[in-house]
């Protein structure tokens, strides 16, 4: 038993803790996510140059092999600097997608040129109707001749404007919501039929509503059919990811309001002098280590071939990160008092992003039935 | 990040589960699984089978009979012990008393003690709160004034548990009024034999003595009886307090009482179906498993931090609040899995099990309720989880 972090991976944190410090400050951050595409075309080189964008995959496919762990250490890292650039998208969900479901040709073309910083790349799953649940897929895909035409509508897909390529899951076979007949296609980002309403969310991130209409399909990835275990797997993946990012996003809430806390005086006296703040304070960082515990707990367990194990580990740290809306994000903005409400400070920013997570791959509820479900 | 065992460690887990298995008395285990009252004879038996394996001592040095065992043992043997319903063992001399006279005591000490507290031949008491002393434990004012060679003790302690079965009692005691309340304070070995001193029953919520009130009046004891040097008392106190915690968690404890939930409430009707179909009940039951595996984590974070040499900062702290709060509210779904069977109050049952008796209700459920509210404690003693969250917010958050 062993939970510290390898050589490789503290040098992997110190490197994104330097950049983060040096390059990625609140102000810039804020700049960044307001004009143009939302983030920065030179920091994803930048990021391809410090190889983060080949962390999670194999060597023979030119990435680290460094898998979940190394995806845990980024994601804590860009939850800790609210970072704009693509990576869950682009990475951890459909990068993944190709490791998990490409053919080797797939994946010797597509890989390396992610990892180098010239592919950057979106998944498309959710709709409408759809909520959480990763099978209920009604946009449909038609074979004619050798080709698939995709049609219908997927929702809130992140980091789809700037998107060189789209995964997009489409039903081939079965009922609405039925694992089986889900398959994955890839799509140009030019191709004729798909139109997207492109907009900014809540936390300073963007997305696309997209509508497919007619749209030939580039490539089909994996089993027609089968496609749903691989969706599966890779969401799980970018669930415990999200958990990581959640951690970061909580240490700097708690660091900046315990930091609040010593300085900001009411009373004739800081506000930390004050036991009831006291204590919640603690309750965040209880709060934040408990999570930590979880999140780290989902990475090991991420491949676990016991489904229950697998599936209870991953779910109840978004459970707990679910939870972190109330224990950390509203204590935070509370403890600021009026400051903490207030779009200039960068406290608000982290609440936003902390509390949108819960929405992310399945909300407490959705996780609670899955947790209950794989016991 | 590797949560497995390396193979030497599961072996030893192997001859862990094995040695419970065997030498593990059946009848103790299955009142410690229903949360029957258990008795000075049970807890003696289990700790000289113990001893006889050389397991009775974890956390003490090899040399006087400890295991030498590394962190990463200690834990196993902790996790098994769990799993296997084990009896806890009674703290008091084997975990707190015998590791502060390993570091404070004489080597008369060392040689008159040790050998008693191992074998479970003298039973020990702790004598720290007082009636007016709790959370604010230095406040303390049970004096001993040094006449020759001896001191004279009086005032009182509280909440002493099993002070009813106690043969000693280590005590904090005033020797000197200085400028700081935590000054002045010995720790001194007193024979509850000793004239003048006398042990009140305290009668808890759930109906049960485990708890009494010592009183002291003129009770002579001998100098050599003290620990350290007259003062060093806050010292130990705080030394003896960081063993108190280190199995604070009790993340075994809870796990096998998930499992006992989780039968109970399979067993429970509502609606025509098992109590653990009912979505309401299980997401209930669903928080609190979330949570301790959250907690487990977190001791294992702990420990893998331990085994790689660092100190264990105020990471017990947490683990305190964290663990009684999992307990608790274990011990409240527990109640709430009967129902109406929470209400019928059976000491005897309580006590001895039903024996030959038809059960009222489930043969589970009278225990439940008086367990409930007895749980109140666990967030109040050892220093309540508002005093750790006081600990953690001076030690960790610089507050």
């Amino acid at each position: 038993m062993n939970l510290e972090f390898t050589e490789e991976m503290i040098m992997l944190q110190d490197g994104l803790n330097k950049f983060l410090q040096k390059e990625y400050d609140f102000e810039t951050r804020q700049k960044l996510s307001r004009q143009g595409i939302g983030y920065s075309e030179d920091n994803w080189q930048k990021f391809a140059d410090m190889g983060l964008l080949g962390i999670p995959f194999e060597e023979e496919n030119g990435g680290f092999g460094f898998g979940q762990t190394g995806l845990i250490v980024v994601m804590e890292a860009i939850g800790k600097g609210l970072v704009l650039e693509p990576y869950l998208a682009s990475v951890v969900l459909a990068g993944q997608l190709i490791q998990q479901a490409g053919s080797e040709e797939q994946k010797q073309t597509l890989l390396p040129a992610l990892i180098a910083g010239e592919l950057k790349l979106a998944f498309a799953y959710a709709e409408r109707q759809s909520r959480y649940n990763l099978a209920d897929v009604a946009c449909s895909a038609e074979k004619k001749g050798d080709k698939y035409i995709i049609t219908g509508h997927k929702s809130v897909v992140f980091s789809a404007e700037t998107a060189d390529k789209i995964i997009v899951s489409a039903r081939t076979n079965g009922d609405t919501i039925s694992e089986q007949g889900v398959s994955l296609f890839i799509i140009d980002k030019g191709a004729q039929g798909l139109s997207g309403r492109h907009y900014e969310t809540v936390d300073g991130l963007r997305a696309s509503d997209l509508t497919l209409d007619g749209v030939c399909a580039e490539a089909v990835l994996g089993e027609i059919d089968d496609a749903f275990d691989d969706i599966q797997t890779v969401i799980d993946s970018a669930t415990a990811a999200i958990c990581a990012e959640g951690v970061g996003v909580m240490q700097q809430l708690r660091e900046k309001t315990v930091e609040y806390l010593k300085t900001r005086k009411q009373f004739g006296q800081p506000l930390g002098n004050f036991q009831v703040l006291q204590h919640r304070a603690v309750d965040m960082f209880m709060a934040e280590e408990q999570m930590r515990s979880l999140a780290y707990l989902a990475a090991i367990n991420v491949n676990n071939e016991n489904d229950s194990e697998r599936v209870k580990s991953i779910s109840a740290a978004k459970i707990y990160l679910g939870n972190a809306r109330s224990t950390v994000a509203e204590q935070a903005a509370q403890l600021h008092g009026g400051i903490g409400v207030t779009d200039e400070l960068d406290v608000a920013h982290y609440v936003k992003r902390l509390t949108m997570l819960n929405a992310l791959f399945g909300d407490r509820d959705y996780q609670m039935q899955r947790f209950c479900q794989a016991d | 990040m590797d949560l497995n065992y390396s193979p030497e460690e599961q072996a030893f887990q192997l001859e862990v589960r094995e040695f419970l298995r065997t030498e593990y008395p059946k009848d103790i285990q299955e009142k410690v699984a229903k949360g029957i009252a258990l008795k000075k004879e049970d807890y003696l038996r289990w700790q000289k089978i113990l001893y006889k394996k050389g397991w009775v001592a974890p956390g003490w040095p090899k040399q006087y009979g400890g295991t030498g065992w590394t962190p990463v043992q200690k834990y196993i043997f902790e996790e098994e012990c769990g799993a296997a319903n084990c009896l806890r063992l009674v703290a008091f001399g084997l975990v707190m008393l015998g590791p502060v006279l390993l570091e404070f005591g004489s080597e008369k000490h060392k040689q008159q003690y040790l050998p008693d507290i191992l074998q479970s031949n003298v039973w020990w008491a702790q004598g720290y709160s007082e009636p007016n002393s709790g959370s604010d434990l230095a406040s303390l004012q049970t004096k001993a004034i040094k006449q020759g060679d001896h001191y004279i003790v009086n005032g009182s302690k509280t909440w002493t548990t099993h002070g009813h079965y106690a043969d000693k009692i280590f005590v904090l005691v005033r020797t000197s009024q200085e400028d700081r309340k935590q000054k002045g304070i010995s720790f001194l070995l007193i024979d509850m034999d000793d004239p003048g001193v006398t042990v009140d029953p305290i009668i808890t919520v759930d109906g049960m003595h485990v708890v009494n009130q010592v009183f002291f009046v003129d009770v002579k004891v001998p100098v050599e009886n003290l620990v350290g040097k007259e003062g060093d008392g806050w010292t130990i106190a705080k030394y003896l307090l960081q063993h108190e915690r280190t199995n604070i968690a009790q993340v075994p404890r809870s796990k096998a009482q998930i499992k006992r939930l989780k039968e109970l409430a399979t067993a429970q009707q509502s609606y025509g179906k098992p109590l653990l179909e009912d979505e309401r009940f299980r997401s209930k039951i669903a928080e609190i498993e979330v949570e301790l595996m959250a907690l487990e984590m977190t001791s294992r974070r702990v420990l893998s931090k331990l085994s790689s040499g660092a100190p264990p900062g105020a990471s017990s702290s947490l683990l305190k609040v964290k663990g009684t709060e999992v307990q608790q509210s274990i011990t409240a779904l527990l109640m709430e899995a009967v129902g109406y069977y929470g209400f019928p109050y059976v000491k005897e049952a309580m006590l001895e099990g039903w024996q030959d008796e038809e059960p009222i209700g489930p043969e589970e459920a009278a225990v439940l309720a008086p367990h409930y509210f007895d749980w109140r404690k666990t967030s109040i003693y050892g220093g309540s989880n508002e005093i750790q969250k006081n600990i953690m917010a001076k030690a960790v958050l610089g507050l």
